[in-house]
């Protein structure tokens, strides 16, 4: 390792043209080996491209800015390589020769065929199961918030709704699926429901824990300050408690992950739970893979918007701010 | 002046008793009585769990005794308000706040804040901290930290200042550094301050009055009065007199001489 921790490698030029060369030689296999299964490989070939362009670019770019671009370059440079690798040898298994059987093992150009090709359906999809997943969520994140202050303020909301939360917060919220069904007027106000209460106790119990571990001396000092109750709570005991709601937050985020594609691929009608479903009921693997992929990268994007929301709220602990 | 209006805090007879996990009593304060002046500045020192922290306590109101009263300007001190300022020894600023924040907290809490905008600026300035409003806590020195604290509790131009051992985790130039600021701010304002601490030497050199306690059962043991003329000097023929006088009384009171040098806490 370098005196740089951050990075790996990030003096490395040598692996970067090597992370290069290996997504054009996927670039290379892909355009020059024949095809044995029917397969037009011209979208993979152009996001190749792009890709390999786009990182070149970058590696210019990087002369020119500041904020650690280079070293980020070069400390991914191993992962693309490996990834220029597997392309390469997935595509030569599958669409090169059909070692890899279809309809279950499709090759990375079909994939991406399918991705251009749904990408109606696949963004009407995704745009369903986000909006389901914020309302859920951030439901689930007000009331966690809200029942998590009063069980850690309050000794009478504690008696009442600890017990409460510890009892269903240990069944996993997928198991209301039937219920929420039954008692919902529509499959989203179900699927609302059910991320709610997967993110609600994570919440809840997280932020009672913060609340009630708030150290004394703060209270008393702020008491000798000047503050009321009311002041102690909002001022002092809830900015305490933040690093935890945002614990708890991401526990809720992989559970709300989990609780909506399952709830989408048994009881709606829209949604990358529903499609994947429907697509393995046509037995059209390619879609299938195309709707994991789409997910990987929506649900990336979501955590790094939640970090990004973390680390604002949390930069009294970074130093971040001079 | 009489007398009535000289004294700040009137403490009678107090007594406070902590009882451990079995129930068994200790008598931390026996019996307590003391007069603090207006505007004077009075140290409390002897040794480890002697009842300092308690009695520092007691009279903010963060804590009750169980005989005796302590009052202020006649009333009794029932709980904790703005008007006695208290420092903790791990200063407990709050870290998700800011250096100007933390001192902007009590006006904020009274409401008074938007309209004493500059009244941070000014506090800020006195302790020293100017260049420092936007740094947090873990960002900068425990002087540093200490002086926000100081800052922090004197906004609310509090009636008095209570001191549990601001200077004790400090290294040895910080602390003569923080001593400077702590009698500058004294003189400026005229605010009367109470002052823990293990040292002999910082109580000399910032103190009208020094009170020796002594442990189990804790009670004030001796008054020595601190009245050197002009400029306090520690190398001083007086300084050096009173720094004897108070470790003579110190031995009296069978308190260990490294312990109160501060050179090794027992806790
Ligand atoms: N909350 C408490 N419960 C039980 N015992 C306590 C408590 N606070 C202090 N004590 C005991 O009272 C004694 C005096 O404590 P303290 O006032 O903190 O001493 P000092 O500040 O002089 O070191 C110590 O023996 C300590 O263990
Ligand atoms: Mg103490």
């Amino acid at each position: 390792m370098s005196k740089n921790n951050q990075y790996w490698k990030p003096q490395s030029v040598a692996w970067f043209f090597a992370a290069l060369g290996s997504l054009f030689t996927a670039l290379v296999v892909g355009r020059y080996v024949p095809n044995v299964q029917p397969v037009n490989s011209d979208y993979y070939l152009a996001t190749l491209g792009i890709v390999i362009f786009g990182l070149l670019a970058l590696w210019v770019l990087s002369v020119f800015v500041k904020w650690n671009l280079r070293e980020r370059l070069y400390h991914s440079s191993q992962l693309i390589f490996a990834i220029g690798i597997l392309l390469t040898v997935w595509d030569l298994l599958s669409t090169k020769s059909g070692t890899l059987q279809l309809p279950f093992f499709p090759g990375p150009p079909q994939i991406i065929e399918v991705i251009v090709n749904e990408r109606g359906t696949l963004l009407v999809s995704s745009l369903y199961s986000l909006r389901l997943f914020f309302v859920g969520l951030i439901s689930g994140i007000a009331l966690g918030i809200v029942t998590g202050v009063l069980i850690g303020w309050s000794r009478q909301w504690n008696y009442w709704l600890f017990p409460i939360i510890k009892l269903t917060g240990v069944i996993p919220s997928v198991a209301w699926i039937p219920i929420a069904i039954v008692i919902f007027p529509t499959s989203f106000v179900a699927g609302v429901f059910l991320i709610t209460i997967a993110s609600w106790f994570s919440i809840a119990f997280m932020v009672a824990q913060g609340i009630l571990a708030t150290p004394k001396a703060y209270y008393e000092v702020a008491r000798t300050l000047g503050a009321s109750n009311r002041y102690l709570l909002f001022h002092v005991a809830i900015p305490n408690t933040v690093p935890n709601i945002f614990t708890g937050i991401a526990t809720a985020t992989g559970l709300s992950f989990l609780t909506l594609v399952v709830s989408e691929m048994v009881g709606a009608k829209a949604g990358l739970g529903w499609y994947i479903n429907w697509a393995r009921a046509w037995a059209a693997y390619d879609k299938v893979y195309a709707s994991i992929v789409i997910m990987g990268i929506a649900f990336s994007v979501i955590l790094a918007v939640i970090t990004l929301f973390k680390n604002y709220f949390l930069r009294w602990q970074r130093g971040i701010v001079k | 002046m009489t007398n009535m209006s000289n004294t700040l805090i009137e403490i009678r007879n107090v007594s406070r008793i902590y009882y451990d996990t079995n129930g068994k009593p200790t008598e931390v304060l026996q019996n307590t009585s003391l007069d603090i002046r207006r505007g004077e500045f009075i140290s409390f020192i002897g040794a480890s769990g002697c009842g300092k922290t308690t009695l520092l306590r007691l009279i903010a109101g963060l804590d009750q005794p169980q005989g005796g009263t302590l009052s202020i300007e006649g009333q009794r001190i029932t709980e904790p308000t703005f008007e006695r300022g208290y420092v903790f020894q791990q200063a407990a600023l709050f870290p998700w706040k800011t250096v100007e924040e933390n001192i902007a907290f009590g006006l904020k809490a009274r409401k008074l804040y938007k309209a004493n905008k500059s009244r941070v600026q000014e506090y800020i300035n006195l302790v020293g901290l100017t260049g420092f409003e936007r740094a947090y806590p873990h960002e900068i020195s425990g002087g540093m930290v200490q002086r926000a604290a100081i800052a922090r509790a004197l906004i609310n131009e509090p009636k008095v200042l209570l001191l549990d051992e601001p200077l004790g985790a400090l290294d040895a130039f910080t602390r003569v550094d923080l001593q400077d600021t702590l009698r500058r701010i004294w003189q400026q304002t005229g605010i009367t301050i109470a002052l823990v601490t293990h040292d002999v030497d910082e109580a000399i050199y910032l103190s009208d009055r020094i009170a020796i306690m002594t442990a189990r059962p804790g009670r004030i043991s001796e008054i020595i009065d601190v009245n050197i003329t002009g400029e306090r000097d520690r190398n001083d023929d007086q300084f050096i007199l009173i720094r004897k006088k108070a470790l003579e009384k110190l031995h009296l009171a069978g308190e260990v001489f490294r312990d109160i040098r501060g050179l090794g806490e027992a806790i």
